[in-house]
């Protein structure tokens, strides 16, 4: 599939919409590049060199407080902010669309805050900012993708304690993660976490992926990509390098396994890919659509360019 | 067919033109200007202001005006304007001691050197809706009531003794004294919090929590979660001078006063193996003229030094990380109200794990019920 024949520029700045925003917003000229000081972008960068050289070590951070507000990707957007360039070129996506209001919010925030060139296209962004899922096109070497995360601490629900999930990680001593997964066996037949399902990173740290679909996790093992976290909140970042070992945790009588859909998009028809159950009645009608727009987009744009060839003058 | 989560963009945009009709509300009425709200607004300024960590009264009142006076809202403009400030010095330790006072009480003392003087307060009013002010007629404010002798006014120099210290001449009272060598505090707006807090770092967090939860968690103190027996020591509203003393110089230049509220709060302490009972002590300290939020801070401070006394920590209130973790507006307004984005994606996983158990459950409900439990 060729990317390249794709020019996608969803929000052209010159829209009378736009143009209102910026007026709206008189302050955009006040800021540095990425709205933060190059101080704080180094402060978050040593500690991105240090999530890379550990990874998937928790890194406390010296978090601040951003216009947007925490719990809706403070971490991600200190992290992109922090590594990004004017030749960067900036994809963001919540729930896998670049449409959601989310993801236009922290979109346009950096293209006021840097006037980078922005994109939907997976493929053309050196920096994916993203909330709950990992593109359906695979990634490619010196990409970075960039994860907003609610809650870093994988133990968190079992100790609220962080000194003492800090020892724990500390002494690599996890059998309270296990036990809750055996639990869910116990009781369900089978593991019964479907979202921000526990990793282990090189072997060593085991780590909380974001709230992304276990569909996602397998994506994560040894991708080309550099993977950065940030949970601006809880003051937190972690880091997966290119081609890390990332293992789903799991058992051997009842090892990892993803979701399956019996249906396929009803957009694209796409069966390989994480599917969203639209309701589209009130009698139980429901049909699946790709949760990734672009891929789903790009799909359907080659199956019309085979459906209906250029016709002849 | 598939538009619902199209077109965020003009959503957003026309959303901007609601939120502004709403602020301003009937135009018909006069815009509210921030002087306005800066003067006849001074207690939620003076909460913007603290819990926000700006002294600056003409932008807590903006926040305020550009939040339609939700409070919380205010105080994260605020702090969003905050992080963007480069830090140009420390001052000195202000001495409150040498307060300018508005207001001094003390519940564990009749009279003491310097006076009770009750100031402006709500506490004596009777809370009947005062329906003559809905005439609004520009009458002139009440004359100011003449301080009592004894409390001069004329400058910063002097001197009103600490209830504390006034106990701590018997030996009464522990003495606190700076750590040893008198390090630098950590600033908990540039360092992530870490586990345990030290003192220092748990005043400032207490200083910019929110007064709501602080005020249930010092109630919880009073109600059986956590054994404390306070007493206001003093509480005292004034003006102090605020202190640099510049490398080049040598000497400290008054850089202007700030007005604040001070609460020292005496509690019983019934001694342990090294210590002979005495009274301990709890500390607040607020921006303006926050008297709830002071004095919740010193009961929730006094609460968190349990470890450091030697006292079981069994409630809520002593416990460093369920109260520092949840202190903060901003953290606590924002990770519950990112519930409101869209969470498609982890809701369609949940959807399917609970068709998936529901197909594998025996058909009996309350078996399921007690599995999932």
């Amino acid at each position: 599939m060729s990317q390249q024949t794709i020019e996608v520029h969803p929000m052209p700045l010159t829209t009378p919409q736009e143009s209102r925003v910026a007026e709206m917003s008189a302050l955009d000229g006040e800021f540095n590049f990425a709205y933060l000081d190059e101080r704080t972008k180094r402060m978050i960068r040593r500690a991105l060199l240090k999530a890379v050289a550990i990874p998937g070590y928790q890194v406390p951070f010296g978090s601040r407080e951003m216009p947007l507000p925490y719990g809706w990707g403070t971490g991600g957007i200190q992290v992109t902010a922090s590594v990004i360039g004017p030749n960067d070129v900036l994809k963001v996506i919540d729930q896998g669309s670049d449409d959601t209001v989310n993801a236009v919010n922290i979109r346009r925030f950096f293209e006021r805050t840097t006037a980078v060139r922005t994109t939907t296209a997976t493929l053309e962004a050196t920096l994916i900012q993203t909330r709950h899922r990992i593109p359906e096109t695979p990634l490619q070497e010196g990409q970075v993708l960039i994860y907003q995360v609610p809650v870093p601490e994988p133990m968190q629900r079992l100790e609220p304690r962080e000194a003492e999930t800090r020892m724990l990680h500390g002494l690599a001593e996890y059998g309270l993660m296990h036990v809750k997964l055996y639990e869910d066996i116990a009781r369900y037949g089978h593991i019964a976490t479907t979202y921000d399902y526990p990793v282990l990173v090189n072997d060593r740290y085991i780590m909380s992926p974001s709230p992304i679909p276990k569909f996602d996790n397998p994506k994560m093992h040894m991708n080309p990509a550099l993977q950065l976290f940030g949970a601006g909140r809880e003051k937190r970042i972690y880091a997966v390098p290119p081609y890390t070992k990332v293992e789903s945790l799991g058992f051997e009588d009842h090892p990892f396994e993803v979701q399956r859909w019996d249906a396929a998009c009803a957009l694209c028809g796409a069966e390989d890919s994480f599917l969203d159950e639209i309701v589209t009645d009130d009698a139980g009608g429901r049909m699946h659509v790709c949760s990734d727009s672009h891929y789903c987009e790009t799909r359907q744009q080659a199956q019309a360019a085979i459906s209906s060839p250029v016709e002849a003058p | 067919m598939y538009v619902a989560v199209k077109g965020g963009e003009a959503a957003i945009v026309n959303s901007y033109d609601l939120l502004a009709q709403q602020r301003r509300g009937d135009v018909a009425t006069p815009e509210l200007s921030v002087t306005q709200i800066q003067q006849q607004l001074k207690l939620a300024v003076d909460r913007v202001m603290t819990e926000g960590s700006v002294y600056d009264p003409e932008l807590a009142a903006l926040a305020i005006k550009q939040s339609s006076g939700d409070l919380v809202e205010a105080i994260f403009l605020l702090r969003a304007y905050r992080a963007t400030l480069p830090r140009l010095g420390t001052t000195r330790p202000i001495a409150t001691e040498r307060m300018a006072l508005d207001r001094r009480i003390s519940a564990t003392f009749k009279d003491l050197p310097g006076g009770q003087v009750l100031g402006p307060t709500y506490d004596y009013t009777q809370r009947l809706l005062d329906f003559s002010l809905l005439a609004n007629d520009a009458s002139v404010a009440p004359e100011r009531a003449p301080l009592p002798a004894n409390i001069d006014q004329s400058d910063n120099t002097t001197f009103t003794p600490r209830v504390v210290d006034l106990l701590n001449r018997e030996g009464l009272i522990e003495v606190q004294t700076p750590p040893a060598g008198d390090p630098a505090p950590t600033d908990i707006t540039r360092e992530p919090l870490r586990f345990p807090a030290d003192r220092a770092t748990r005043l400032q967090n207490l200083a910019r929590g929110d007064e709501g939860f602080l005020l249930a968690m010092a109630y919880s103190t009073q109600r059986g979660y956590s054994h404390s027996h306070p007493f206001v020591g003093e509480i005292r509203f004034g003006s102090v001078e605020v202190e640099i003393e510049p490398e080049e110089l040598g000497f400290p230049i008054s850089i202007g006063d700030i007005e604040i509220t001070e609460c020292e709060m005496v509690n019983q302490f019934a001694g342990s193996k090294t210590e002979p009972p005495q009274f301990t002590r709890g500390y607040g300290l607020a921006f303006g003229h926050s008297e709830r939020k002071a004095m919740a801070m010193s009961l929730v401070d006094r609460a968190l030094r349990a470890e450091e006394l030697g006292e079981a920590i069994e409630a809520p209130a002593q416990m460093q990380e369920f109260v520092l973790s949840h202190s903060d507006s901003l953290e606590a307004s924002g990770f519950v109200q990112h519930l409101k984005l869209p969470h498609y994606v982890d809701f369609q996983s949940e959807l399917e794990l609970v068709r998936k158990m529901r197909s594998s459950a025996p058909t009996n409900h309350t078996d399921g019920l007690d599995t999932a439990g």
